[in-house]
């Protein structure tokens, strides 16, 4: 053992005085051993077999994709369904409706509660109606003002909303973002705290102060406590901060005053997440509820969503083209700027 | 103006400086002037400090200002008829209040409720957003068609689609009609008035908000580099391992923002409720919201506004902690 050892090195050393650091072994191949036939044999036989583990592989892929694929189109389509049938039902016409579904709404819990009984029948949910028809559509737009009214209601809340809150959430996420300091974090907690707080919390203080400014019952109520919402400013400076600090030093170097520095750097980096925002704050008024409810009581200011609810069995004929009109201007502005929106939640998620 | 006189007074002493250095002997700066200097320096830092609150403050005044006058002081106000005997007496009750409002038998239920909603909703929420995120995520076909048309009901107001919801879930409706009799020959019931009615409010909850989740987590699955993944692969980890090693490693931000976006759109499931069952709903469905509004109705404004004092302790103890559990949760990310 010693001795070969001592053979070992006395080799390195002498192969070491040649330059030569590292023995290389003689060329052998796996196939040496092999005859021509043999080899031919053995890559026959590889063949087949790597061609069978591929084709396996690929039949264990497909069949998960297509099992991945059921559950997506499941999910997908009880995800559309509502607002597919929501859409095909608009288009019945009135005796239709009351035909299919006056056995529910005769069921409801209002009319129960007075005493009516359950009446034992089985719904007729049809997809594709009888006839199609725009007789929904003519009665909401021609014939019920009320509808009109309360479509028009709720575009005149929502529409200062959201553009009072993005202008005011611009400057002040611009401005909480810039000028980090410790201290001014205990602003911006407060703030996170303010935008978390349910309605449930903030109503009561709403209702207070408007009944303060004596602007209870007008609009002003709903539409000034939702322009200092802070919830696009929370979003917004999460996006603000991520602005390279470098762009600003280079603007600042050119000469750019600070104004400049937020027209020209912030808000444009921004865009795809103002654009997200916007579209979010519009969903989200449009779809208010409780503010309207409490802060006003008077009914004809009040916008559609809420007097969707007090449908009445007299008025179910046109309530599905109502609810249909009231679903359109959010899907169509998703139709829009879903880009946008989907790369402005993508990117308000990752740090 | 200050700035200027700055400016000169600094290139002078300079200058002064490097001719004091061409000479052999060395010359000792005037202890005085070089005293003026620093305090020139401090009063310029000073003003910039003033520059930068000033802007600071600019910015966010318009915002700081509506947000002073329509939640800060009126909290304020709140607090201050908590303890007050009625909105016109404003006789000092002390906690008596408090005590009516947490001896309520409806804010009891309310409050066990809505919590216990949040309880279930949130995590559920969670966690089938990241299955929906990781399944669209493995390699299907028309990723994209499948993203949008799950976030499609995002953007569905709730009020277009009660009609439908209840034309589904009423007595005489479809979920009867079709599900529960004829498949299972079971009784009908009214499914917003039963055991169940909580189940199906959480059905409309997800129907909404998987969507939203669910974009958030692919967002973050597709920032996690794929380098890692390959060498964890290589180093022969599994897809398990893989993603209990690596993926949630990376998502671990991402589920403190889902779950802060949930907790805050659970709070809104009262729409739901409201629209589809009313004032008064069966016990099982009677939200906090549901008291406030019954309580604006009776004007019983000194209880209201204890039961939002309340509710607003309570609300900031809870993200007080979610909070405290993410910087936790970022130091070990950091490390």
């Amino acid at each position: 053992m010693d001795a070969q050892l001592k053979a070992q090195r006395r080799r390195a050393a002498t192969l070491a005085r040649r330059h030569v650091y590292t023995e290389v072994p003689p060329m052998t191949s796996f196939f040496d051993s092999m005859s021509e036939g043999e080899r031919e044999a053995f890559f026959k036989k590889e063949r087949i077999r790597s061609a069978r583990v591929l084709r396996r592989r690929k039949i264990g892929k497909n069949l998960r994709i297509s099992v991945c694929l059921t559950i997506a189109i499941a999910i997908a389509i009880f995800a559309i369904v509502p607002i597919f049938f929501t859409f095909l039902n608009s288009f019945m016409s009135s005796p239709e409706i009351a035909d299919n579904y006056g056995v529910i709404f005769q069921s409801l819990s209002g009319h129960a509660e007075n005493g009516a009984r359950y009446l034992d029948k089985t719904p007729m949910l049809k997809l594709v109606p009888q006839k199609v028809s725009v007789a929904q559509y003519k009665n909401l737009l021609f014939m019920s003002p009320t509808y009109l009214l309360k479509f028009w209601n709720s575009i005149i809340l929502v529409v200062p909303i959201v553009a009072g809150q993005m202008a005011v959430a611009c400057l002040a996420s611009f401005s909480f973002a810039r000028y980090r300091r410790k201290r001014r974090e205990v602003l911006f907690f407060s703030y996170v705290i303010l935008m978390l707080m349910p309605f449930q919390v903030t109503l009561v203080p709403n209702y207070m102060i408007s009944d303060k400014l004596g602007i209870l019952d007008t609009y002003w109520a709903i539409i000034l406590p939702g322009i200092f919402s802070t919830f696009s400013i929370f979003l917004l400076t999460k996006y603000m901060r991520q602005i390279p600090s470098a762009y600003i030093e280079a603007a600042k170097l050119d000469g750019a005053s600070e104004w400049q520095i937020f027209t020209k750097i912030a808000l444009p980096t921004c865009k795809s997440a103002i654009f997200a925002l916007t579209i979010l704050l519009f969903i989200d008024y449009w779809n208010m509820v409780e503010q309207p409810l409490v802060l006003l009581t008077k009914i004809d200011k009040q916008p559609l969503s809420v007097f969707l609810s007090q449908i009445n069995e007299a008025e179910i004929g046109i309530a599905f083209a109502a609810s249909a009109l009231y679903m359109i201007p959010p899907l169509l502005i998703f139709l829009w700027g879903e880009e946008y929106l989907v790369e402005g939640i993508s990117r308000s998620g990752v740090k | 103006m200050s700035k200027q006189t700055d400016l000169t007074t600094t290139t002078s002493s300079k200058a002064s400086t490097k001719a004091a250095k061409n000479q052999i002997t060395p010359v000792t700066v005037d202890p005085s002037s070089r005293i003026n200097l620093l305090k020139q320096k401090k009063r310029l830092h000073r003003i910039r400090k003033l520059q930068e609150w000033g802007l600071f403050t600019g910015y966010l005044t318009p915002s700081l200002a509506g947000v002073m006058l329509f939640f800060f002081l009126p909290l304020l106000m709140l607090l201050k008829t908590s303890f007050q005997k009625s909105s016109t007496n404003t006789d000092f009750t002390g906690f008596t209040n408090y005590e009516r409002v947490l001896t309520n038998e409806a804010f009891k239920q309310a409050s066990v409720n809505t919590l216990t909603f949040a309880l279930v909703a949130v995590p559920l929420a969670v966690l089938l957003a990241l299955l929906l995120a990781l399944l669209l995520n493995s390699g299907l076909p028309g990723k994209s068609v499948f993203r949008s048309i799950i976030l499609n009901p995002m953007m569905v107001p709730v009020a277009s689609v009660v009609l439908i919801w209840q034309v589904f879930f009423s007595y005489n409706g479809v979920m009867n009609g079709w599900g529960v009799s004829q498949l299972f020959g079971a009784d009908k019931i009214d499914w917003f008035k039963s055991e169940h009615a909580q189940l199906v409010i959480l059905i409309l909850f997800l129907w909404k908000n998987l969507g939203y989740n669910m974009v958030l987590f692919l967002a973050a699955l597709n920032n996690i580099p794929g380098e890692i993944l390959e060498s964890a692969m290589m180093d022969g980890a599994g897809a398990i391992k893989r993603f209990f090693a690596i993926k949630m490693h990376y998502l671990s931000p991402t589920f403190f923002f889902v779950a802060i976006m949930s907790l805050i759109n659970s709070f809104k499931i009262f729409r739901e409720v409201y629209l589809l069952t009313g004032d008064h709903p069966t016990d099982k469905l009677y939200m906090l919201q549901h008291f406030m509004n019954n309580q604006f109705k009776k004007l019983d404004y000194s209880k209201l506004s204890a039961g939002a004092i309340i509710m607003c302790v309570v609300m900031i103890v809870i993200v007080g902690v979610l909070f405290f559990a993410e910087s936790k949760f970022d130091a070990d990310v950091e490390e």
